[in-house]
């Protein structure tokens, strides 16, 4: 738009003090921009190059060391076992509901006050801390199982209760985007709501529901607070724990925790390899979901 | 089978309600499976409030009141827990105070000032500083953030020792992990939803009313002041307010850079604690009444983070409302 630029439409000129409260208020925003990247770089740049010399095929395999403080011994195998099965069992917990919660919202709620008020209590329960599903899954699963209750599994319902929401959110926008004229076209061939639903709506919006369910992953993924208190401790030394309903399980977060507060080097060491696989597994969810985005969506915003 | 090829055809798209009679079984049964998982966003906060409330009853029964004080003693069963509310205060006015402005003045970039072309990479940096998981930020900020920061405390707090205010707020004691390393750390996780929210805002102003206030000869500061920021302004207060819903609850990045004392100071540069990072860090070792108002801590923190949150929404919700109407 030639009207952005107010040279051309600005018939007087103004006095020189205005254009130069302009200019800085345009170098004070592009600062600002400069400083968010300032850190973010820096984090990435530190967590590349202190954790590429430490990860290795043995690293991304072994065990957890018993021994913390030298630097090359053990490794992060439990610790990426369980973040997979732990997020893998929460994903298939929180997507299924998430998206049928969305067609509620969106096929059969529409404006209604129940629909809305779910809706609104949805983008609200986004906002409750991840230390709070912790606490939740622990005084409603934990408590009533001991000790045997400490599992991937209670941390996957402390994770899925994080992601339902965002997922909910997410597939209803996507839900909005379908044309009326396709839900029409099948109501006129004589199908029923729910198989418009499934046969027509959700096919048509798959692309952005499958990129937000992927989002959501992500985030899930790198939450280490829903899992302190529902995971248990890892057993030191053990083998990954591939079993998600029984047993005590580690994750990434939960290990960069760990070695965060260790004063050893070598904890140190390993903290900052976990740190960058687990980025490199967020990195490639988001790639995933921006391909997902750009391959299938057939309807969006622009 | 047959009743349904003959009745399709006569339901209009979202009125099928008058022949809901002769809707087949499990037409209905999908329905009402839909319902009960959107129902289940209300049944999971309902069940948050009960079970964590039940689990910290003997603390509220036992400290009444005094839960609102800042005595936090293991050893003799005392557990206020004021001086996590204020560390928890106190972080988010920090985080606030630097995200709020850097937040906004990226949101005008992107709407204003930048071309579609630019703002797209833009717009994808912002979103990797919310990807980097809050746990990396916790390792970044204690392993080599606060290390650093530590001397330029240590420095400022020399300079500003004995004057009144300035002394007060950033004299000495300094220490590496603390309350402001724990302010910083959240501005940077709090500002890609209060940019991208406050973007959304920014984006509804007509461009009408821009090109109005361009025709009259304002510069774009000017525009922005005069049009795009009576337009936006609650819903920014909404955004802002959203933002000090995620600074309050962020948890493993405060537990790791706070400091982890239960203290309360005027001294930022001092270590402290807030509510979420106390829980993180004692919850695992905790039993008994300890154990109860750790939780009554997590029951706090939901209640107040659920009220800013409702409040928030209500105003990006009335915001958006306004603007289809208008």
């Amino acid at each position: 738009m030639a009207v952005t630029s107010p040279g051309q439409v600005d018939l007087r000129e103004p006095p020189s003090w205005r254009r130069t409260k302009n200019r800085i208020a345009t170098v004070l925003m592009v600062i600002a921009f400069v400083l968010v990247i300032i850190p973010l770089g820096f984090v990435l740049y530190t967590v590349v190059s202190k954790g590429v010399g430490i990860i290795s095929k043995t690293f991304l395999t072994s065990g957890i060391p018993v021994i913390v403080a030298p630097p090359d011994v053990g490794g992060m195998g439990p610790a990426i076992a369980g973040t997979l099965v732990i997020t893998g069992m929460a994903t298939l917990l929180a997507v299924p509901l998430g998206v049928l919660g969305a067609v509620y919202l969106n096929e059969y709620g529409g404006k209604s006050p129940l629909a809305r008020f779910i809706g609104f209590m949805a983008d609200v329960m986004t906002g409750v801390p991840s230390i709070i599903m912790g606490l939740f899954i622990f005084s409603i699963w934990v408590v009533h199982f001991g000790l045997s209750g400490y599992s991937g599994l209670a941390g996957s319902f402390a994770l899925g209760c994080l992601m339902l929401p965002i997922v909910i959110r997410s597939t209803q926008e996507m839900l909005k985007l379908v044309p009326d004229s396709l839900r029409e076209g099948a109501y006129a061939l004589g199908a029923t709501k729910s198989r418009v639903s499934v046969t027509v709506v959700l096919p048509a919006a798959i692309g952005g529901i499958v990129s937000g369910a992927l989002l959501a992953v992500a985030r899930a993924a790198g939450e280490t607070a829903p899992l302190l208190f529902t995971i248990g401790t890892v057993t030191i030394g053990g083998s990954p724990n591939w079993n998600v309903f029984k047993g005590t399980n580690t994750s990434l977060p939960s290990q960069i925790f760990a070695n965060a507060s260790s004063p050893y080097p070598g904890a140190q060491a390993r903290g900052w390899g976990a740190a960058l696989t687990l980025i490199v597994i967020a990195f490639i969810l988001m790639i995933a979901a921006r391909l997902v985005t750009a391959r299938f969506s057939r309807y969006s915003h622009y | 089978m047959t009743s349904v090829t003959q009745a399709g055809p006569a339901i209009p798209a979202g009125s099928a309600r008058p022949l809901s009679e002769r809707r087949p079984l499990g037409d209905r049964g999908f329905q009402v499976l839909a319902l009960a998982c959107g129902l289940l966003v209300l049944v999971i906060l309902v069940l948050i409030a009960v079970t964590t409330t039940q689990q910290s009853a003997s603390w509220f029964s036992a400290e009444g009141l005094k839960i609102f004080t800042s005595n936090w003693d293991q050893a003799t069963n005392q557990f206020g827990a004021l001086s996590f509310i204020y560390g928890t205060a106190i972080t988010a006015i920090i985080a606030l105070v630097m995200a709020v402005p850097v937040s906004v003045a990226i949101a005008l970039l992107l709407t204003e000032v930048v071309p579609y072309r630019w703002s797209r990479p833009i717009v994808y940096v912002i979103d990797l500083l919310a990807v980097v998981p809050s746990v990396v930020w916790g390792l970044w900020g204690i392993l080599v953030f606060a290390p650093w920061i530590q001397h330029i405390y240590a420095s400022i707090g020399s300079g500003v020792n004995g004057i009144p205010v300035l002394g007060n707020l950033f004299g000495p004691p300094t220490s590496g992990p603390s309350f402001f390393t724990c302010g910083i750390i959240l501005a940077f996780m709090i500002t890609p939803i209060v940019t991208s929210l406050s973007r959304e805002v920014i984006a509804t102003v007509p461009a009408i009313d821009k090109e109005g206030a361009y025709a009259l000869g304002a510069t774009r500061l000017e525009m922005i002041r005069g049009t795009v920021w009576p337009h936006s302004q609650g819903g920014v207060v909404g955004a802002v307010l959203l933002g000090l819903g995620r600074a309050m609850g962020e948890t493993i990045a405060a537990a790791l850079v706070i400091g982890s004392s239960p203290t309360i100071t005027s001294h930022l540069f001092a270590p402290g604690y807030n509510m979420p990072a106390v829980i993180a860090n004692q919850f695992g070792e905790a039993s008994g009444e300890f154990r109860a108002a750790l939780m009554g801590i997590g029951v706090l923190l939901f209640v107040f983070t659920i009220i800013i949150n409702v409040v928030a929404r209500g105003i990006v919700e009335r915001n958006a409302r306004r603007k289809r109407g208008a």
